[in-house]
């Protein structure tokens, strides 16, 4: 291993010296000469019909550069959905167009329809209000049941019932399915919501227009997770901007757990504003309109049945689910709850049937999206619950009944009867490995010393497998996705030695910056002080589909691997030519190209040279320069793992939960920095405490948003919890990718959930309130306290 | 936020004056008003600040009284006023974050009278004394309502005279989100006399439990509390808690804080 970190060292992040000392570079921080400030005006009611736009006052305010209303993207394409998703019977999906500004209605509180540029932020904003909108509001559509039930009320005129789509997975086993459940000695029934969230990252959106009128070049700064998405979305479907027309630059982007990844209408909108006034525009959202127009998260009505016999073995599991996609389809919408969550619903169980029905309902609300773990929190979370509701029913101890179930590791490669192929894991190991770490044994103990405080504590757990690295690009077309999945990467060795990588990934907080340098210091045997990584500017990088769905380093981080792979044979061949050798005979290892059974090598930094000095050389057979580039597309999804456990202190007063504890035993392949995967681990386990006990998007009757500042959506802090205790050791590496790595980012939030939930209903049971069942999330004070007066 | 005029008098006087200006606001600590301001729900044409005024900061204690000037801020009282009265600096430390604490002040909350905010518990739950350049006002007619207070347009909070209870206790159960009292008692226990304040939890604000001081009255311990029963008319309710719920904690902090006394 190299001496300043190479693979399996915690290396300190170096992005983190800019990060913690103000100089990291957001969209925000950049200012372009003569730039304008734009403001959107946003709807205020959740369903309206817009009968004009008077902007005529407002463009006669001070310092107004222009205003665009949807009146003037008409022409111009729509947002599209990245997924195709067809309905039980076969037929298409709905698809409304999802215009850059709303045209003809408004459908959210927060949809924008008019961008006003001015001189200064305070202009723009005072013009903004100055806009006469003549908006005619109309019922809302928030519930879903209603949504589906009241033709009468629609978010879009030309969808009668509101619904998206009526997905069957696997519509083939459905018969099958139902008549297991019918047939079989004990059903377990539960309806839970899978409650909606906020994204809340640290930094807003903000985007910058830059049209050049010398070269007709578009330019885009804008905090994304995956620039070339983006750029592909504006160029082939909105604007119709060739893309050697448009750089699309994410720079230093503070957060995005998915609300990133997708093109908002703000970015068309600054483009078309700024070749309109030929000079750059800048917007930067407030903390308010974050929370009314990022993309939310989750929001799922579920209903699941998990059909065992008396001894808690899976015999078949079905579930109906109805999945908020808000007021537009954002672009991995249908995705979500289907392809990500259907698919997931056998859990690490080796349950024989199970069919999924997900109804995706359009409401007058903010569009809901891929969030950290992106559908497979809400499966694992309907799976956990309904195993532990069983083992209740059944009196069986739920490690047992889970070991029962699991996949053996001998069984793998495992097809599931929803349509993935598990490559490897051991689930036993785990959830072996958990009992320890979380010295479940001695749980009465402190139940006991729990109870002296007047406190009930309860343990809970979560054993779940997730489908990570999106994707292999065959597999994601044969479901439905309309763009490719693999990621790129070039490894740039310059002249001196050092190295540059331009990946398609996006660092958004992950840490690429110093994960992919110990990759590259690794494999070449150079200090990792000598890579620097390249992110974010599509003028800079190959073409990459950016990180989310915890795709970074096994497909992103393997693409490194094949151009470094590429990088070695070249460095043969130069080496075999400078040593007079022949290329078979030459060995790499630790940095040094060497002669088989010789003393006569060549230093890396010695070939790099040679490669942009190409004296001599055989130029027929070999060319001059170091850098290679590859695409790599995975062979299938990576299926990290995992065991957690809770438990939690309850207030029997007031109901407040507190998390006393929390262990992880994770199974992510082979790990590259343990610091930093601890750090995911921590983070996602917050986020996921945060959907169990803290966060939930609101919304009244009319569509306004109840919860749209932090005085009453909650934020996790610090304080609520407790030091977790996380393991990875128990690995088995990934398959089909040269790193054996599985992706780590999202298993906090996908797996945490359920224990929590489970440790508050076993509190709750322990102390004698066997009638609470299920209570839905987040479980506040206030929650728990009305089920225990029931 | 839109444009506004600022102006930072030396004495009470001179903040009189500027106030009787067209379009003029006290601002205090700031930290209720100015995100009021940036969000554009308020433009007062010109800011009269009030934390420059020397004669109305800081804390001290004479007769059994402590005083606290109108523009101390909350880190300021949950330091000076620990050694005099616990209860009350341990209020003011518990008030928001640090930097809410260093800016916020004692008359800009007591003048906001938020129907969540901490301070009104102690004032009212004391009995305190609330001065302004004009008068003082026993603090059972100082609060009138949510966000409504005796104050005159115009009329500058200079002080509050807390009476030290012999014992008390402030215990404040959270709204989970803004970390506001969903429920906070206060409890003072002054000879055979006692006072419970309640804030967080009433949609008129701070208000007296009667019924609980007068069963501590005679039985000053967690029993007395226990016995009785609150209504959850009039109570808040909201995202973070049904009425009954508050209703069913401001019996709990009660007990909790008579406990903590």
């Amino acid at each position: 291993m190299p001496k300043d970190g190479g693979i399996g060292a915690s290396t300190v992040r170096r992005e983190d010296i800019r990060f913690l000392t103000g100089k990291g570079r957001y969209t925000a921080d950049i200012n372009l000469r003569g730039q304008g400030y734009a403001c959107f005006a946003r709807s205020e009611v959740a369903n309206g019909r817009i009968n004009g736009i008077d902007t005529a006052a407002a463009r006669a305010m001070p310092g107004v550069l222009t205003i665009m209303t949807g009146e003037d993207f008409v022409a111009m394409g729509g947002n599209p959905a990245g997924w195709f998703i067809p309905n039980r019977d076969g037929t298409p999906m709905k698809e409304p167009k999802r215009p850059v500004l709303a045209h003809g209605k408004v459908r959210h509180v927060g949809d924008a329809y008019a961008i006003v540029v001015a001189e200064t932020l305070e202009q723009a904003r005072d013009a903004a209000a100055a806009i006469e909108a003549d908006i005619t509001e109309l019922p809302a559509v928030v519930n879903m049941a209603q949504a589906v039930a009241n033709s009468a009320n629609r978010v879009h005129d030309e969808i009668a019932d509101n619904v998206c789509f009526d997905w069957g997975w696997i519509e083939d086993n459905r018969a099958a399915v139902d008549a297991a459940i019918k047939a079989a000695p004990h059903v377990t029934t539960l309806e839970l919501v899978n409650n909606r969230l906020i994204p809340n990252a640290m930094e807003p959106r903000a985007s910058i227009g830059d049209f050049d009128s010398g070269t007709g070049d578009y330019r885009l700064h804008t905090t994304s997770q995956n620039p070339h998405l983006t750029r592909l979305l504006i160029s082939a479907f909105v604007m119709a901007i060739p893309e050697n027309k448009l750089t699309v630059i994410a720079p230093d982007v503070g957060g995005g757990f998915g609300s990133k990844i997708y093109h908002y209408g703000e970015e068309a909108a600054v483009l078309a504003a700024s070749k309109a006034i030929n000079r750059p525009v800048k917007w930067v959202a407030d903390r308010s309109e974050s929370f009314l127009s990022d993309a939310h998260g989750r929001d799922h009505v579920t209903k699941i049945e998990l059909a065992t016999d008396l001894k808690g073995n899976f015999l078949a599991l079905r579930t109906e689910t109805m999945a908020n996609v808000g007021a537009y389809l954002s672009n991995f919408a249908t995705a979500t709850p289907t392809f990500l969550h259907g698919t997931l619903m056998a859990g690490p169980y080796k349950t024989p049937l199970v069919y999924v029905n997900v109804k995706a309902v359009f409401t007058n609300t903010a569009p809901v999206d891929a969030y950290r773990g992106a559908g497979r929190p809400e499966a694992t979370y309907s799976i956990e619950r309904v195993v532990d509701k069983m083992c209740r029913e059944l009196n069986l101890d739920p490690i047992a009944v889970r070991r029962a179930n699991f996949i053996a590791p001998e069984q793998f490669p495992y097809t599931t009867p929803v349509g993935l192929v598990y490559d490897t894991g051991n689930y036993g190991a785990t959830l072996d490995k958990l009992v320890q770490i979380g010295k479940l044994g001695s749980f009465d103990a402190r139940a006991k010393e729990s109870a002296a405080k007047g406190k009930l504590r309860g343990l809970g757990l979560s054993t779940w497998v997730e489908a990570c690295g999106i994707a292999p690009s065959n597999l994601v077309g044969a479901l439905g996705a309309r763009v490719g999945l693999f990621d790129a990467a070039t490894v740039r060795v310059n002249a001196t030695g050092n190295i540059s990588v331009m990946t398609g990934a996006h660092s958004h907080g992950q840490g690429h910056e110093t994960v992919f340098a110990q990759l590259v210091a690794e494999q070449l045997g150079v200090p990792a002080s000598t890579v620097d990584i390249v992110h974010g500017d599509t003028s800079k990088i190959p073409f990459g589909m950016g990180s989310y769905g915890s795709r970074s380093l096994v497909v992103a981080g393997s693409a490194i691997v094949k151009s470094l792979d590429k990088i070695v044979a070249k460095g043969k061949k130069i080496a075999a030519h400078m040593l007079e050798a022949a290329e078979g005979e030459i060995q790499f290892a630790d940095g040094n190209f060497s002669v088989s059974g010789t003393n006569r090598s060549k230093t890396f930094g010695e070939i790099a040279f040679s490669a942009y000095v190409p004296h001599n050389y055989p130029l027929a057979t070999l060319e001059p320069g170091l850098e290679e580039t590859s695409f790599y597309d995975p062979g299938n999804f990576t299926y990290p793992a995992g065991a957690y456990a809770c438990e939690v202190e309850l207030d029997p007063e007031t109901g407040r939960v507190e998390i006393a504890s929390f262990a992880c035993a994770d199974d992510f392949g082979n790990v590259m920095n343990p610091m930093i995967v601890n750090g995911q681990v921590h983070g996602g386990v917050a986020q996921g405490i945060g959907q169990a006990l803290l966060e939930a998007a609101a919304y009244d009757e009319n569509g306004q948003l109840l919860t749209g500042s932090y005085m009453d959506y909650t934020m996790p802090r610090a304080d609520d919890f407790p030091m977790f205790n996380v393991d990875h050791s128990c690995n088995t590496p990934c398959t089909h990718n040269p790193l054996g790595a599985k992706g780590c980012g999202e298993a906090g939030t996908i797996g945490s959930p359920p224990a929590v939930v489970n440790a508050v209903i076993d509190a709750l049971h322990r102390a004698g309130h066997t009638h609470i069942t299920h209570i839905d999330m987040p479980l506040t004070p206030a929650r728990v306290w009305a089920a225990m007066q029931a | 936020m839109h444009n506004f005029e600022f102006v930072k008098p030396s004495s009470v006087a001179e903040a009189v004056k500027a106030l009787g200006a067209e379009g003029a606001q006290p601002l205090s600590g700031g930290q209720t008003l100015l995100p009021t301001m940036k969000q554009r729900l308020a433009a007062p044409g010109l800011l009269v600040s009030l934390t420059g005024i020397s004669e109305i900061r800081g804390v001290c204690l004479a007769d059994g009284v402590v005083s606290v000037g109108g523009a101390t801020a909350h880190a300021v009282v949950a330091k000076e006023a620990a050694r005099y009265f616990p209860a009350l600096a341990a209020l003011a430390g518990g008030i928001g974050d640090p930097a809410v604490r260093s800016r916020g002040t004692i008359g800009g909350s007591l003048a906001n009278n938020d129907p969540s905010a901490c301070y009104p518990a102690a004032v009212l739950g004391a009995g305190a004394m609330v001065l302004t350049n004009k008068r003082k006002i026993a603090a059972d007619d100082f609060f009138q309502g949510m966000f409504t207070t005796a104050l005159d347009e115009g009329e500058i909070i200079t002080g509050v005279d807390f009476p030290v209870p012999e014992k008390a206790a402030y215990v404040k159960f959270e709204q989970p989100a803004s970390r506001f009292a969903l429920c906070a008692v206060f409890v003072a226990k002054f000879g055979h006399k006692v006072r419970v304040a309640v804030t967080g939890a009433s949609g008129d604000g701070v208000f007296r439990w009667t019924e609980a001081e007068a069963a501590l009255a005679t039985n000053f311990s967690r029993d007395a509390v226990a016995g009785l029963s609150l209504s959850g008319d009039g109570m808040i309710s909201d995202l973070h808690g049904t009425a009954a719920y508050r209703a069913a904690m401001v019996k709990v902090m009660t007990s909790r804080a008579v406990s903590a006394c």
